[in-house]
């Protein structure tokens, strides 16, 4: 049906050295399509955080593949994960991580200012797009406001919107609503299912088994393998977007 | 990122910690204002001391007399007489002029003011030219005068001042110690070369100060003792073939040998270097306390910016998750450290600048602002901020980013 966008083969991730070390992963074989809205499950300590970071182009996997929208990216050095993380991937964190003291609208264009791809985009261009992003979220009345003017939910939202600006191919969630009290919870959930609806691909880390089954697919770790996937019946995205705002 | 970008955070960086830049700029400030004022004055010094030479007249050649002290059974012997002047005008080659001075101390009376310990500096024609003085006011006296030890007098710009106010004196007569002198000229302001003071002196004909005011008894005993005999050497003639010349007329004048020698021979280059040599001893010495202050204040740009490292670690961590490059955090902080070190070097220029004038009009020492002291200071600030500023630069691009991200 589509493009496949990532394919790991047997990814592990070992941390520390000799009688001490880790195993926080285990030998992970996965495959996202495009337009996929996975959920990713499990106990804490399972090693859901360190797929997350792996999948992100964060960090390196210790031994294994890991395809990225057809790119081999296992080998990649610092500099050339970082122009990937910035072509390719929008992260949303459970802290928001926004730059304090500034703006949202220059927390949105953060990422341009590492765009080496795009480098012809004007500033004022970049600007418009930030703003059409802050918009789609729901903040365009909000453009100037700097974080600590905003609430929780709509520091994630600016976050959503920073994740969108360089058109990556997937968003990265790690419990995006796990800051939140459940009614922003449930919006930042209905914004996800609307950028899903548009066909953003979107991969989340949850703990809450009812937000996860708003999703496609839930892949649950244990002790840093794959331990079931359940796929969470048909759901339409657009019926999905109105059923949460029913 | 683009370079304008990292100017831009980096400006902004500065902007959110006013105090804390300021402070770290203090020794960048400190280092630059004292180079650019230490420059100001050594080159100052020097315009001084260049200024001397033009006004001590050109290629001139010092005789002192050295008194020596006989043995046992023998007169003292007493440097140079008068007709050392006339025997190194006539045997020397390559002599252009020879002025000889024979100074005196008298009380001078001028109607109803008194001026005490006038210094009376007796001398010759040639002193006008060799001695680079011009005649404001009447005329300097002639060989005829000498000779004839005629009473006349010219007077240094102050002392005319003193004596007479805004009246012109020439024509008028003056008291020096009982003798009668008629004033026949002014000369020019000169103002101090060296530590003599030209316009403070009244000059007479070298005849009459041996005739009236030599000291005592003793010195008159001498014969026409004088202090200094100045040789002005022909244009492109070699001064040290004419020293020579002037030694061996001596030597043999005095009955003397080369190490019992009464008399001293020097050049102005003599002097020239002398003086020369203290200032860039003076130089070196505010070179290093300049190159300290800027070492100090490049350890307080990298002080701060570890400081900065670490408190925007996480921020560090959000840049690098959306894209940075380790490239990019680097050029950032040491956008960062530069820009710290650029902005104390403005300030530290302006500071130099205001700081030498200001240096300059309330001391007597004179200060001159040199464009490259402001290339070096500013250029020496900015390696500064360069060098210091890596290190945390490159601690901040090598942070990883998960832990950066997790850093509270
Ligand atoms: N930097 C590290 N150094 C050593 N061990 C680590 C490091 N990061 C994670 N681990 C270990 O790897 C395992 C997986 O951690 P991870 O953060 O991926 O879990 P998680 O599933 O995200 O848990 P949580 O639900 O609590 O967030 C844990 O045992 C953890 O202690
Ligand atoms: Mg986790």
């Amino acid at each position: 049906m589509s493009a496949t966008i990532i394919e790991t083969v047997d990814i592990t991730k070992i941390y520390g050295m000799g009688d001490i070390s880790v195993a926080a992963l285990n030998g992970i074989n996965l495959k996202i399509e495009a337009g996929e809205f996975v959920a990713i499950m499990g106990p804490s300590g399972s090693g859901k955080s360190t797929l997350m970071h792996i999948l992100g182009c964060l960090s390196q996997p210790s031994s294994g593949q890991y395809i990225l929208d057809g790119e081999d990216v296992s080998h990649l050095d610092k500099a050339q994960l970082a122009a990937v993380r910035n072509r390719k991937i929008g992260f949303i964190f459970q802290a928001y991580n926004l730059l304090a003291r500034t703006s949202a609208l220059r927390n949105v264009t953060l990422p341009l200012l590492y765009n080496h791809v795009d480098a012809k985009l004007s500033v004022e261009d970049g600007d418009q797009k930030a703003r059409a992003m802050l918009e789609l979220v729901g903040l365009g009345e909000r453009v100037n406001h700097q974080p600590h003017e905003l609430s929780g939910g709509q520091q994630q939202r600016v976050a959503i919107a920073r994740a969108l600006i360089n058109d990556p191919v997937m968003v990265i969630a790690d419990e995006p609503t796990g800051n939140l009290d459940s009614r922003s919870g449930e919006e930042i959930m209905n914004l996800l299912h609307k950028l899903h609806g548009q066909g953003t691909t979107i991969v989340m880390v949850t703990h809450d088994p009812k937000i996860a089954t708003h999703t496609q697919r839930t892949i649950v770790l244990k002790d840093g393998v794959i331990d079931t996937i359940n796929h969470n019946g048909q759901h339409h995205p657009a019926a999905e977007v109105q059923h949460e705002a029913a | 990122m683009k370079p304008l970008e990292a100017i831009r955070i980096a400006w902004e960086a500065i902007l959110k910690n006013k105090v804390r830049s300021l402070l770290t700029m203090l020794g960048i400030i400190i280092g630059v204002a004292a180079v650019i004022i230490m420059v100001a004055i050594s080159a100052g010094t020097e315009a001084t001391i260049q200024d001397q030479i033009t006004s001590l007249g050109s290629n001139l050649v010092f005789v002192q007399g050295a008194m020596t002290r006989g043995g046992p059974g023998q007169a003292p012997t007493g440097g140079l007489v008068y007709d050392d002047a006339a025997a190194i005008q006539d045997g020397v080659s390559g002599v252009k002029a020879v002025v000889v001075e024979q100074n005196s101390s008298e009380t001078v009376k001028a109607g109803d003011v008194t001026l005490e310990d006038v210094e009376i500096l007796g001398t010759t024609t040639g002193f006008p030219s060799v001695r680079d003085m011009d005649i404001s006011e009447g005329r300097y006296f002639t060989e005829q005068e000498i000779e004839r030890k005629t009473k006349v007098a010219i007077l240094g710009y102050d002392v005319a001042q003193e004596l007479f106010g805004d009246a012109s004196p020439v024509g008028e007569y003056i008291k020096v110690g009982n003798t009668q002198i008629a004033i026949i000229g002014v000369f020019k302001e000169k103002g101090l070369v060296g530590n003599t003071d030209f316009d403070s002196r009244i000059y007479m004909p070298i005849s009459v100060v041996f005739q009236k005011f030599t000291p005592s008894m003793f010195a008159r005993f001498m014969g026409d003792s004088v202090r200094m005999i100045y040789v002005e050497v022909e244009d492109g003639v070699n001064q040290d073939t004419v020293i020579a010349g002037i030694e061996r007329l001596l030597v043999k004048r005095h009955d003397v040998t080369t190490d019992t020698e009464d008399f001293t021979i020097t050049t102005q280059q003599d002097i020239i270097s002398t003086r020369e040599s203290t200032t860039a001893a003076f130089r070196s010495l505010l070179a290093w306390v300049a190159g300290v202050s800027l070492i100090v204040g490049g350890i307080g740009i990298m002080n701060i910016m570890l400081v900065s490292v670490t408190e925007r670690t996480r921020e560090i961590g959000i840049r690098q998750a959306v894209g940075a490059t380790p490239a990019d955090i680097r050029l950032q902080f040491l956008t960062e450290a530069l820009m710290l070190s650029v902005v104390g070097g403005l300030i530290g220029t302006l500071v130099g600048i205001s700081g030498a004038y200001i240096f300059g009009a309330l001391s007597d020492m004179r200060t001159v602002i040199q464009a490259s002291s402001i290339l070096l200071a500013f250029g020496s600030a900015a390696a500064v901020g360069a060098f210091f500023g890596y290190y945390p630069a490159n601690q901040a691009a090598q942070l990883d980013p998960i832990e950066a991200l997790r850093y509270e």
